[in-house]
């Protein structure tokens, strides 16, 4: 019980970190020292879950830490300066990857969130989406700035947008299926697919020179799937963390476009509507 | 509980918002970088859903992939960006030099 309480106060400890490390983020004097700060609360709130009374399995979270450690500190150590935009597209990329892993996992475990109360299957269903959305749009930015993918927009005309519809449609109807008793796992496996075609639709035919702002997207948005997933989990530090972020995010978005006289709608939209200026400034 | 989570939510949310009012353009990519990082706070799901029983081999392959995945996004976020801030910094302060190497090289 007391056990619980030193979690959320240590829970607390970590917010004021990362929120007095975001303030500092925000001005150039004080942005290298913010930076460490909110990494010191995030240290805080691994250490607090640590602690979460009946924790098991030490050895895959140990395994599953040094793999991401192994990973993880090359490829942000070797990275070249001109590539940053691409790395923490990959970055934010994985970690909307890890929010669909854990929404299928928490799936399987309770057959299909038979007997979780409502805002469970809702809230887990949402983040399996908005991850997989966010971490197959992340791969394909990724893609693009690195030229691995060309760079141009590729669409496929006007049926992007209806398609797209279709998709997200489909999302959200096997979720709706899951939570009305479905429990077979070809559903979550549908869901995870239809959204991360969409997630690859709607960025692929989005130019080069857009991508930091649907970067910043794709980051505000794997935001809100981790606030959605602790809400699922009833963990308060996700809650807060992620939408933080999402909230933050977002405004930053605007603010990214803003600077480069672009809307958002525009450049999401910008496959059938400027694509066509697009590609001939994309190739010069 | 659902309530005061959700009321938490609101909250957070306002102070996302707050937060993030006025940036200069030069910071909007390192300000990214370290929400992106800070949004690898998900790690602890996957240390919350693991540590409190996964079952079957597949759940635990995909509990060990989604840690390794937070912790990449925790560990690379952070570091990224400040490498990215190491760009920003005053020459006069410590570690200068070095500053303006890497700034000629871009």
């Amino acid at each position: 019980m007391s056990r619980d309480v030193v979690i959320q106060l240590l829970y607390i400890v970590a917010f004021a970190l990362f929120i007095y490390g975001l303030m500092g983020l925000t001005g150039p004097r004080t942005a290298v020292r913010g930076n460490w700060i909110a990494a010191a609360g995030m240290g805080v709130a691994v250490v607090a879950t640590l602690l979460t009374p009946g924790m098991g399995n030490w050895w895959l979270i140990l395994l599953g830490v040094a793999i991401g450690t192994a990973v993880g500190v090359p490829s942000a150590k070797q990275v070249k300066m001109t590539a940053m935009p691409q790395m923490v597209a990959l970055f934010n990329g994985v970690g909307g990857g890890a929010v669909a892993l854990i929404a299928w996992v928490e799936f399987r475990e309770s057959h299909g969130f038979d007997g979780s109360p409502a805002h469970v299957a809702v809230a887990s269903l949402f983040s399996a989406i908005v991850g997989s959305i966010s971490f197959w749009g992340s791969l394909v930015a990724y893609g693009k700035l690195q030229e691995v993918i060309t760079g141009r927009p590729v669409g496929i005309g006007r049926l992007q947008q209806p398609l797209n519809l279709v998709l997200l449609l489909a999302s959200i109807a096997f979720a709706v299926v899951i939570i009305g008793g479905g429990d077979a796992q070809l559903l979550i496996i549908g869901l995870l697919v239809a959204s991360a075609v969409l997630g690859v639709m709607v960025v692929l035919p989005i130019g080069g020179a857009d991508m930091p702002v649907v970067i910043s997207l794709l980051n505000a948005l794997t935001g809100l799937s981790a606030a959605a997933m602790g809400l699922a989990l009833d963990n308060t530090a996700l809650i807060v963390a992620g939408m933080i972020v999402g909230a933050s995010g977002t405004i930053l978005t605007n603010l990214m476009a803003k600077a480069m006289n672009r809307s958002i709608p525009a450049i999401v939209a910008g496959g059938f509507g400027g694509g066509g200026s697009g590609t001939t400034q994309a190739t010069g | 509980m659902l309530v005061q989570n959700l009321a938490i939510l609101v909250l957070a949310g306002f102070v996302g918002f707050a937060v993030i009012s006025k940036v200069p353009n030069t910071l909007h990519t390192p300000l990214m970088s370290g929400t992106n990082a800070i949004h690898g706070i998900v790690l602890l799901g996957g240390l919350i859903v693991a540590g409190l029983g996964a079952e079957g081999v597949l759940d635990k392959i995909l509990l060990v992939i989604a840690i390794a995945f937070g912790t990449i996004n925790v560990i690379g976020g952070f570091l990224v960006t400040d490498r990215m801030l190491s760009m920003f910094k005053a020459p006069g302060r410590a570690g200068g030099s070095k500053t303006n190497q890497k700034k000629e090289q871009r």
